[in-house]
């Protein structure tokens, strides 16, 4: 299977003048099926790189919205092995790229070779890892080019400029721009700080800068777009999913999208 | 300070062999390397060590006595001499302090006016709330909405001293998810805010500071048996939950090779049950709350829920440093049950007139098996010495001990224990 990297749809998106929309879902939430089909819908309605989650039992960078969905998820029976079955309907049925975004203790708990082969294989084009920075990543470094898999790591309003450096050097695919100091969660307005994030990292050199946090409408998408490579939303796709289901999630996607 | 290449000693950090480091998101990395620069700077400081010192002999009440349990000794141990190191003595009554006091000065000369914690049944977030107080810092602490309903006199004890506490409703809703929430506000406040962690676990520096706040226990433990007896302790013993007092007295005599070292772990209804939070004892290397260290985890890497009548010890993690202690065998680490600790609970305070922590009586159980087992390989009793971190009184635990020993009616069962 060839498979779709972020850094492919990013550029792709840029031919055509726009920023890539980054849309986030936690695997399992509500089930398995169900969560391969709001993934399947938001391809569908014009978002380019889909981030699935893997819920975890201490979410630290997860405000409220995120940290319910991904403890019903665990409460349905969600275990981790089922991310290569959701990253491989998904790659099946889109092209899209398709990233997980894991906290680390279940990789190592598999095992990060083991993680990462079995990623690769099921069409996986990333991860990415709220909590582990490069500093600690030797393991990962190693299994993301043994298999080909792209390294999304964060910067923040407070990473100093020798961690911005050492945090772009060491992505690949993008780099994840924290676009305030919080957890994840839809604000009203977007912070203003994210540009200040986005031009470190394109200063230190990172060619794909995505903004995240929260980011949850179309004039968020296109204000940050002016900026940066990518928008990245999450909790307003999960409480979509949560109150909606899939037709919500892909309504909502092809507003941020403009296709709506 | 002067440690040579194979003294266990004053270990700096991140890494204890291989565990410890920072798995924390990047948002809060500048803050602890400010936390480690500002820390290393303190203890090069002779004015900060003398600041530290002022408060702990005369806020505090240190040092802590060391008291001779002869009856204890005589009913329980078989006349093996047996020494408590008096940490209950200490205001807010457990060796919390030690810490409190000097991570609150760490964030006052970092300009913060505003600290966090995160509290179980509430002793490190009296600790807290009592060195904000002192200090003139606003305090928050996190704690379990069930914790809150179960400890509701800590909650008042905290707020009496001017803290604001958050009862915790997400994820189980336990000292973990405290954390967790803790952590989340400090991404979010890391500005004006230090976060202070109350056990000798979590990102670097957090394992190495504790500690360094807490070695006074060993320090003075150590000065004070050769005082008295002449000669170092057999082995010395703790309770261990995060393993902040035990770490404190252990690393007094890391470095006296003849001396045992044994760490309790919280046994809950028993290892074989899935009940306990023997994370040393029974779990596998994992990362929570920003170290790598033993950690109690499903085959997923999912965090499991702990259990133990001490809500102090009850808690799927343990510091990175025991974690190395444990691997390359300087430190016994074993489980005592709910049971073996309520009885050790017991002999004591009709033996000594002491009511221990529920922690504390986990060290004190530890103490009567080890004790027992010295005897069994023909120790002479008068000849061996074990001295017990007594790491807190159980003022707080009256309730639980009352309704453990069917001393309370049935409609009295829930009433908030007295303080």
């Amino acid at each position: 299977m060839s498979r779709v990297t972020s850094a492919e749809k990013i550029a792709a998106a840029r031919a055509e003048g726009r920023p890539a929309l980054i849309g986030y879902l936690p695997a399992g939430f509500p089930d398995v099926e169900t969560s391969i089909e709001a993934a399947v819908a938001l391809a569908e309605n014009g978002v380019d790189v889909i981030e699935m989650g893997i819920p975890y039992s201490d979410p630290v960078m997860d405000g409220a919205v995120i940290q319910e969905a991904t403890v019903q998820a665990l409460a349905n029976g969600f275990r981790v092995a089922q991310i290569f079955d959701i990253v491989r309907g998904i790659t099946a049925r889109t092209n899209a790229a398709v990233m997980v975004m894991t906290y680390w203790n279940p990789v190592l708990s598999l095992g990060v070779d083991e993680f990462a082969r079995r990623f690769a294989e099921a069409g996986g084009a990333g991860l990415i890892t709220p909590d582990l920075v490069p500093d600690e990543a030797d393991q990962w470094f190693a299994a993301s080019e043994k298999y080909g898999l792209e390294r999304v790591f964060l910067i923040a309003p407070s990473s100093t400029e020798a961690r911005v450096k050492r945090t772009v050097e060491a992505s690949s695919g993008f780099v994840y721009c924290v676009s305030l100091m919080g957890v994840t969660g839809a604000r009203a307005e977007v912070s203003s700080a994210a540009q200040a994030v986005v031009d470190a990292a394109h200063g230190a050199g990172a060619e794909n800068a995505c903004v995240g946090l929260g980011v949850s409408r179309r004039e968020h998408v296109q204000e940050i777009g002016s900026y940066a490579d990518g928008v990245i939303v999450g909790t307003a796709l999960v409480a979509a999913l949560r109150d909606g289901g899939v037709p919500a999630v892909g309504r909502l996607a092809a507003q941020l999208s403009g296709r709506a | 300070m002067n440690a040579s290449d194979d003294s266990l000693k004053h270990a700096s950090g991140p890494y204890f062999g291989q565990y410890g480091g920072r798995w924390m998101p990047e948002s809060l990395m500048a803050a602890m390397d400010e936390l480690t620069q500002t820390f290393e700077d303190a203890k090069a400081d002779p004015a900060f060590i003398e600041e530290v010192k002022e408060l702990n002999r005369n806020y505090s009440g240190r040092p802590s006595l060391l008291t001779e349990a002869k009856r204890f000794s005589a009913q329980a141990c078989g006349g093996v001499r047996i020494f408590l190191k008096r940490e209950d003595l200490n205001h807010t009554g457990s060796h919390k302090i030690n810490n409190v006091l000097g991570q609150a000065l760490l964030a006052k000369r970092m300009g913060k006016t505003r600290i966090i914690a995160e509290t179980g049944a509430g002793q490190h977030g009296v600790a807290s709330a009592t060195a904000a107080a002192l200090m003139g810092l606003e305090c928050v602490v996190y704690m379990g909405a069930e914790d809150t309903r179960r400890q509701a006199l800590n909650v008042a004890r905290m707020q009496l001293l001017g803290a604001t506490v958050i009862p915790v409703t997400v994820g189980s809703q336990t000292l973990k998810d405290a954390i967790n929430e803790a952590l989340r506000d400090w991404v979010a406040n890391v500005d004006n805010t230090h976060y202070l962690l109350g056990t000798a676990a979590g990102g670097h520096p957090f394992p190495a500071m504790v500690r360094y706040f807490h070695q006074v226990i060993g320090e003075e433990a150590r000065e004070q048996v050769l005082a008295q007896t002449g000669r170092l302790p057999d082995a010395v013993t703790a309770c261990i939950g995060g393993g902040s007092n035990a770490i404190g007295i252990f690393h007094g005599f890391l470095d006296d090779k003849d001396v045992e070292l044994y760490g309790y772990e919280a046994g809950g209804d028993g290892v074989d049950t899935d009940r306990h939070a023997a994370t040393i004892t029974l779990g596998k290397p994992g990362v929570l709350h920003g170290a790598r260290s033993y950690l109690m985890q499903d085959d997923d890497g999912q965090t499991i829920e702990s259990h133990s009548i001490s809500a102090g010890l009850d808690y799927p993690g343990v510091g990175p440093e025991h974690a190395y202690l444990a691997d390359i065998g300087r430190v016994h680490y074993e489980p005592v049950t709910d049971t073996e600790a309520m009885d050790a609970f017991k002999i004591l305070c009709r033996t000594e007139g002491i009511l221990p922590a529920i922690e504390s009586a986990h060290a004190l159980a530890g103490t009567i098996r080890l004790a027992q087992r010295k005897l069994a390989e023909g120790a002479k009793p008068e000849e061996t010495i074990i001295i017990a971190n007594l790491s807190g009184r159980g003022d707080k635990d009256v309730s639980t001990a009352a309704q453990w020993f069917g001393m309370l009616e049935d409609d009295a069962a829930n009433t908030p224990e007295g303080n």
